[in-house]
C-alpha cells in the first residue's frame, strides 16, 4: 500500500480545525486510510536551514488514486466531513473553439500504442503545489502506473511549444533533443547509455530500449516534447512560473491510461483560474479508431439496489437515506424515478475503484461506520466439522511419535537444489523436483522432496543441545506430476532424526515399528510377504537396501502391502558419512522416511 | 568420604556437654563440607545449629609469602651481608629478584639497614628486627592484631586482607546418637517382602529440590496453537479444506480471485514462479488418482443434486469479467492473457483453495463453512518479520443473505475463542473481498489495539464467474498463524518460530497453548 506524507498544518486548516493525533487516527480508521505516523515530536530532517514542518503519514488504499496527494485527501476528508461537495469539474474549450491536437502516428502501436491529454490553463503554482503536481505524477508512476511500463505521464509548458503535436515512433537514432535539467543534445541511443546509471531512472531503460522503435512526443515545430516512458525535454519543462500546463499520457493499457489522465487534472484544476475547470484536447488517431477528445471527466453512471445495499449491510435504509450516505463518499445520487429498489448513482471520475454495486455498497457501509452496522451471528450451515482426512491421518502419526519420545520440528518447504540433491548423494533426474524461477536466494531454489534436508540442518542449528536428538516432521514434499492441471503434487511424509554418540539405527528402526503398529500394520519378515500374500490386511515388511545416502549396509526399503497391494513407502538406516560431511554433523544419524498417504 | 565429618561432629558432642563451635573443633576443614554433614544430620534432627559469621583478618597471598620468607628489605639485607666485600647494586636483582630489589633496597634504606658506597651497598648495622614479618606472623596466628596504625599499613600494602569467616554453634538435637546410621533411600520390593519396611528408616525426601527430569517428546509450538486454531474451527461447524497443494496456477491464484494481471501482487518480486514444470492446464476436472480431488463430503441424498461442473464456462467467465466486465461489474478492462493464467506459482495464499472449494459447492450451492491451515509463500526478502514460508488462517462461510453485521458478529465469537474481547473494524482494499475490513483488537497486554486479520465478503465477479448465485453471499478471513503465536508468547524474531535455526529447548519447554486464557 502507498504511503504519502502531507503538511499536517496544512491539511488542518483545509479541514477547518486542529485534531489530537488521537482524532486524526480515528477519523482516517473511519475513513478507510491508516495514519503511520505523525512527525510533530520527532527529529524532523533540516532542508536548508529550515526544519521540516510536521508531516501526517498515511497509508492509502492500492485502488484509492484519488487519495495519492495532498489535494485528494483534504477534498475527499472535507466530503466525508459534510464539508464540501463533490467539485463540478467542467470542460471549458478554448475561446476560439480550436482545441489542441495530438496526431497519432500508427507506427506507435510497435511500442505504446495509446496517447491523451489535457490542457490546464492559468493555473497558479506555489511551492507546495508544484510539489504536490510532481509527486503526485510519481505516485501515479510507481503505482497504477507499474513503474511507468503501463502508463507515463509528462508535463509541459504550453508557452513554449506549438501545437498540434504528433505522437510517433522512430528508430532512436532519429530522435535528437536535449533532455528534461540536461545541456547536450542527445539521440534515443546516446540517451539510454546516458541513463544507464542513472538512480532513478536507469530502472524505466528496459522498457524501450530493445525495441526498433521509441516513442517520441513532437511539437509542430519538431521539438521534442519527451520520450516517454523515460524522460521529457529540457525546452518545455514547467516551473513554478508556468500558466499553461499540456499534460500528455501514453500507455500500454488504455484503461489505466485515462484512469491517469483523471487523476492528474480532477486533482489539480482546483487552482486553474477558473477553478474546476479543464481544457480538453483532440486525439486524432485513425488507425486504431482511437479518435477522440480527452480527457472523460463525465461522472459513470449506475443503479445500486436499495434491497441488494439493505441486505449486505444488514439495514432498512431508505433510498434517500443510502443517497445521503454515498454523498459523502463523494457520489451524486438519488433515489430512481420508476423504480423504488433502484438509486440513480453518479460515481465522479476521481473514482476509478468502482466497478460493481459491491464497491456503492462497501461505501454505504463505509459512511454508514463498520462499527456502528447492526451485529449478527449466521447460525446456519450445511457442512458438518471435519477434519481433511490426510492431516488427521498426520495428527495420529505426530501425536505417536512425540509420545514415544521424539521431538516435532517445523523446518522450511523450500531448500536448495544441493540440499535437496547433492548433499544427499542423490541424482537429479530432472523428473522430480519443482524448481522456482526467481528465487531471490540459493536458500530457496526447489520445493522439496524429501523432509530429510529440513531434519538435518535443524540438527546443524542445535549442535549446542544436548544428545541424542530426536526429532521428528510431518508435512508435505512436492513432485512433478504432469498428469496433474498443476503438473505437480504434494505427497504427506513422515520423518524422523536420531543424531548422537551411537549411530541410532535401531531406534529410529523402533519408531517405525512403533508407528506401524498404532496404524494397525503387522510385520513380516521380507520372505513371508514374497511368499505368503494373503497374512492380512495390512503388513510391512523391510528389505537392506543399496542407497549411497546411507551407510552401505545398514539402510533398508520399508514395504506396505495394503489390500493386497505392495508401496515401497520409504527408508530408513545410518546416513553416508559423506552426507553427515556436507550438512556439519559431527556424530553419526539415522533416518527415516515414509509416504503416509498410503495409510489413508 | 574423606571429608565426610558426620561421624567425627557426633563424637564431638557426645564428648562435650556444651555447644561446641566448628571453628575450633574442626578448624582445618572448610565450611561446606561442615555445613553438608550439618544438613545430614539437622534434616535428621541429630543436631541443631546456628550460623555465625565474623570478620576476620587474613594473609594476602603475599603476606603469606613474607610471613614464610621475610620481607623484602631482610632479604636485601641478608643479601647485603652476605656479600663479603659489599654487594653490587647491579647484582642485587639477579640475587633477589626484581620486585623484592626494588622495593627492598628502598625500604631498607629507609630503616637504615644498609648503605650505599660508590655503586656497593654495605650493610649499616650488625642485625635487624624484620617487624613486617613479626607482625604478619601473629595476624597469621590471632587472625588479629592489636596496633591499628600497623593493621592499616599493612593493608595499604595489601599484605593483609579482611574476609568473613563462617562458623556453626553445634548443639545435641532431639534425635541425637552416637553414631549416624546410613539409612535406605527408597522402598525396595525386599523391604515390602520381608516387613523391614516397618524399622527400616527411609532417608528424608528433600522437598525443596526438583524431581528427576522426565524424558518427554514434545509437539511444535506453533503446531499446538494451530490445533488450537483447528479446534475453534471444529467447535463452530467447519470443514477442513485440502490445502495439500503448493503450487498452484496464476489462475487459481490470482484470476479465480478476480486479482487483475497487472497487480503488483503477480510481480516477480512478491511471487515465487515454477520454471519446472512450466506451464499448466486450464481448470478441469481432477482425475480420479489425484490424491487431493476433493471427497464428497455431504450426504449422498444431497449429492444426487449436483450439477456437472463447466469448467470451459468458469473458464471464460474469469476470462470476461476481467477483460470486458460481467454480472453487473464493469470490469478491468485489459487484455487478459491466458498465458499468464497458466503460469504455474507458488501459492501466495490458501485463498486458491477456497476458490477451488467454492467454485465446487456453485455445483450444489448450500449454506457452507470451510477453513484451513497451511503453509503460503513469498518471495520477500527476510527479516525479523518476514520469513518466505508462514502459515495463513483462512476461513469462509457461505450462505444466502448474509450482511456484513454477521461477519462482524461472527468474528467477534471466533476472537472471543483466542482470549480477544474487543474488535474494531477498519475498511480496506482487497481485489477480492468488497466489503473489506482489517480486524483490529486491543492487546490487553500491549495496551493497543493490534491488527489481527483482514475479512470481507468476496466479490460477485468472483463467485458469479463460478456459478454461486447472486443471492448467496461468501464472507473470507484471514489472519497468518504466526503472527499471533508471536505475540502471545513474545517472539520477536520469526525465524525462532518457523525453520531450521528454532532453538529445540524452545519446542521442549514450551507449555501447552490454551489461547483462550490470557
Amino acid at each position: 500500500m502507498p504511503t504519502i506524507s502531507i503538511d499536517k498544518a496544512a491539511l488542518f486548516k483545509e479541514l477547518g480545525r486542529e485534531y489530537t493525533t488521537e482524532e486524526f487516527d480515528e477519523l482516517c480508521f473511519e475513513f478507510g486510510i491508516e495514519l503511520d505516523e505523525d512527525t510533530t515530536d520527532q527529529d524532523r530532517p533540516v532542508v536548508d536551514g529550515v526544519q521540516e514542518p510536521p508531516q501526517l503519514k498515511i497509508e492509502i488504499p492500492a485502488n484509492r488514486y484519488d487519495l495519492l496527494c495532498f489535494e485528494g485527501i483534504a477534498l475527499m476528508l472535507n466530503i466525508f466531513l459534510g464539508r464540501k461537495a463533490l467539485p463540478d469539474y467542467k470542460l471549458v474549450p478554448p475561446a476560439n473553439g480550436q482545441l489542441q491536437e495530438i496526431i497519432v502516428k500508427e507506427d506507435t502501436t510497435k511500442i505504446r500504442p495509446y496517447v491523451s491529454g489535457a490542457i490546464l490553463r492559468g493555473i497558479k503554482f506555489d511551492k507546495a503545489r508544484y510539489e504536490s503536481f510532481i509527486a503526485l505524477q510519481d505516485k501515479l508512476h510507481q503505482n497504477l502506473a507499474r513503474q511507468r511500463t503501463l502508463v507515463s505521464i509528462g508535463t509541459h509548458d504550453l508557452d513554449t511549444v506549438q501545437g498540434p503535436f504528433t505522437y510517433e515512433a522512430l528508430p532512436h537514432k532519429d530522435i535528437k533533443f536535449v533532455p528534461l535539467n540536461q545541456t547536450q543534445e542527445m539521440n534515443g541511443e546516446e540517451l539510454m547509455t546516458f541513463y544507464e546509471k542513472h538512480q532513478q531512472l536507469s530502472k524505466f531503460l528496459h522498457i524501450i530500449r530493445d525495441s526498433p522503435v521509441y516513442p517520441v512526443i513532437y511539437d509542430s515545430k519538431r521539438t521534442v516534447c519527451s520520450l516517454p516512458p523515460i524522460i521529457n525535454g529540457d525546452h518545455s519543462k514547467i516551473s513554478l512560473d508556468t500558466t499553461n500546463v499540456f499534460i500528455e499520457v501514453t500507455a500500454v493499457d488504455r484503461t489505466k491510461l485515462e484512469i491517469v489522465n483523471r487523476m492528474v487534472v480532477t486533482m489539480f484544476s482546483q487552482y486553474t483560474s477558473e477553478p474546476f475547470t479543464i481544457e480538453p484536447i483532440k486525439i486524432v488517431s485513425e488507425h486504431n479508431n482511437e479518435t477522440r477528445v480527452t480527457p472523460d471527466i463525465a461522472p459513470r453512471t449506475a443503479q445500486a439496489e436499495v434491497s441488494y445495499i439493505n441486505e449486505c449491510c444488514g439495514l432498512s435504509l431508505s433510498p434517500a437515506e443510502i443517497s445521503n450516505l454515498l454523498t459523502k463518499m463523494a457520489y451524486r445520487a438519488k433515489p430512481s424515478i420508476n423504480n423504488a429498489d433502484s438509486i440513480d448513482v453518479e460515481i465522479p471520475p476521481t473514482r476509478a475503484d468502482v466497478l460493481h454495486q459491491c464497491d456503492i455498497m462497501e461505501d454505504v457501509a463505509i459512511s454508514y461506520g463498520f462499527n456502528n452496522l447492526p451485529r449478527s451471528f449466521p447460525s446456519k450451515s450445511g457442512t458438518v466439522a471435519q477434519p481433511l482426512p490426510i492431516n488427521k491421518l498426520s495428527d495420529i502419526v505426530r501425536v505417536e511419535a512425540a509420545m514415544a519420545g521424539w521431538t516435532e520440528v517445523l523446518p522450511l518447504i523450500l531448500c536448495s537444489h544441493d540440499e535437496n540433491f547433492r548433499w544427499l548423494n542423490r541424482k537429479d533426474d530432472g523428473n522430480t523436483a519443482v524448481k522456482l524461477a526467481n528465487p531471490k536466494t540459493t536458500e530457496f531454489q526447489v520445493v522439496r522432496t524429501s523432509l530429510l534436508p529440513g531434519l538435518l540442518k535443524t540438527i546443524r542449528e542445535n549442535k549446542a543441545h544436548s544428545v541424542p536428538m530426536k526429532i521428528f516432521e510431518v508435512s508435505d514434499v512436492a513432485f512433478k506430476d504432469l498428469s496433474l492441471e498443476r503438473k505437480s503434487r504434494n505427497e504427506r511424509h513422515f520423518a524422523a532424526a536420531f543424531y548422537g554418540k551411537s549411530s541410532g539405527f535401531e531406534i529410529v528402526h523402533g519408531l517405525l515399528d512403533r508407528v506401524m503398529s498404532m496404524l494397525k500394520s503387522a510385520f513380516m519378515t521380507a520372505e513371508e510377504g514374497l511368499n505368503n500374500p494373503a497374512i492380512g490386511d495390512s503388513q510391512y515388511y523391510i528389505k537392506e537396501l543399496d542407497d549411497p545416502t546411507y551407510f552401505p549396509g545398514h539402510s533398508a526399503s520399508i514395504h506396505l502391502r495394503v489390500g493386497g497391494k505392495d508401496h515401497v513407502i520409504g527408508a530408513f538406516g545410518i546416513l553416508h558419512p559423506t552426507v553427515l560431511g556436507k550438512y556439519e554433523l559431527k556424530y553419526p544419524v539415522s533416518t527415516l522416511e515414509i509416504n503416509i498417504e498410503p495409510f489413508l | 568420604m574423606a571429608s565426610d565429618l558426620t561421624n567425627p561432629l557426633l563424637d564431638a558432642l557426645s564428648a562435650s556437654e556444651a555447644p561446641i563451635l566448628s571453628n575450633e573443633a574442626f578448624p582445618s576443614h572448610p565450611s561446606s563440607s561442615v555445613k553438608s554433614a550439618l544438613d545430614r544430620l539437622g534434616s535428621r534432627q541429630m543436631v541443631e545449629y546456628e550460623t555465625l559469621e565474623k570478620e576476620v583478618i587474613v594473609l594476602t597471598s603475599e603476606g603469606e609469602e613474607i610471613a614464610t620468607n621475610g620481607s623484602h628489605e631482610a632479604k636485601v639485607f641478608a643479601a647485603v651481608v652476605a656479600a663479603i666485600d659489599g654487594l653490587k647494586i647491579s647484582d642485587l636483582p639477579g640475587l633477589v629478584g626484581k620486585d623484592n630489589a626494588k622495593v627492598g633496597q628502598g625500604n631498607a634504606f629507609k630503616r637504615g639497614w644498609i648503605k650505599k658506597d660508590n655503586d656497593k651497598l654495605r650493610a649499616a648495622t650488625e642485625s635487624i628486627v624484620d617487624e613486617t614479618r613479626e607482625h604478619l606472623l601473629t595476624v597469621q596466628k590471632t587472625r588479629a592484631l592489636g596496633d591499628a596504625k600497623v593493621l592499616a599499613d599493612l593493608k595499604r600494602r595489601k599484605l593483609i586482607a579482611l574476609s568473613k569467616e563462617i562458623a556453626y554453634k553445634i548443639s545435641k538435637g532431639p534425635k541425637f546418637a552416637r553414631e549416624f546410621v546410613k539409612e535406605e533411600t527408597d522402598l525396595t520390593p525386599e523391604m515390602i517382602a520381608d516387613g523391614s519396611w516397618k524399622t527400616t528408616p527411609l532417608k528424608p525426601y528433600n522437598f525443596n529440590a526438583k524431581g528427576a527430569p522426565t524424558t518427554a517428546g514434545a509437539l511444535h509450538p506453533l503446531n499446538k496453537v494451530r490445533q488450537e486454531f483447528r479446534n475453534i474451527f471444529f467447535e463452530m461447524g467447519f470443514e477442513e479444506m485440502p490445502t495439500n497443494r503448493y503450487v498452484e496456477t496464476g489462475f487459481w491464484n490470482f484470476d479465480a480471485l478476480f486479482v487483475p494481471q497487472q497487480h503488483p501482487a503477480r510481480d516477480l518480486q512478491d511471487t515465487f514462479y515454477i520454471a519446472d514444470p512450466l506451464k499448466a492446464d486450464p481448470p478441469h476436472e481432477d482425475p480420479l488418482s489425484d490424491p487431493h480431488r476433493l471427497k464428497a463430503t455431504q450426504p449422498a441424498s444431497q449429492a444426487t443434486k449436483d450439477k456437472p461442473v463447466d469448467y470451459q464456462k468458469y473458464w471464460d467467465n474469469v476470462h470476461e469479467v476481467h477483460e470486458h466486465g460481467k454480472f453487473g461489474s464493469i470490469g478491468y478492462r485489459y487484455p487478459w492473457n491466458a498465458d499468464e493464467s497458466l503460469r504455474l506459482v507458488l501459492r501466495t495464499h490458501t485463498t486458491s483453495i477456497s476458490a477451488y472449494v467454492l467454485h465446487k459447492l456453485a455445483a450444489n450451492p448450500r449454506p457452507a463453512r470451510f477453513f484451513s491451515i497451511d503453509r503460503v509463500f513469498r518471495n520477500e526478502a527476510v527479516d525479523a518479520t518476514h520469513l518466505a514460508e508462514f502459515h495463513q488462517i483462512e476461513g469462509v462461510i457461505a450462505d444466502f443473505g448474509l450482511t456484513l453485521g454477521g461477519l462482524i458478529g461472527f468474528m467477534e465469537v471466533f476472537f472471543a475463542k483466542m482470549g480477544i474481547h474487543q474488535l474494531r473494524f477498519k475498511p480496506a482494499y482487497n481485489p477480492y473481498t468488497e466489503p473489506s475490513m482489517e480486524i483490529f483488537g486491543y492487546h490487553e497486554g500491549l495496551g493497543k489495539w493490534v491488527e489481527i486479520g483482514n475479512s470481507g465478503m468476496f466479490r460477485p465477479e468472483m463467485l458469479e464467474s463460478m456459478g454461486i448465485p447472486k443471492n448467496m453471499r461468501v464472507y473470507g478471513w484471514g489472519l497468518s498463524l504466526e503472527r499471533p503465536t508471536m505475540i502471545k508468547y513474545g517472539v520477536s524474531n520469526i525465524r525462532e518460530l518457523l525453520g531450521h535455526k528454532v532453538d529445540l529447548n524452545f519446542i521442549e519447554t514450551n507449555p501447552a497453548v490454551r489461547l483462550e486464557k490470557e
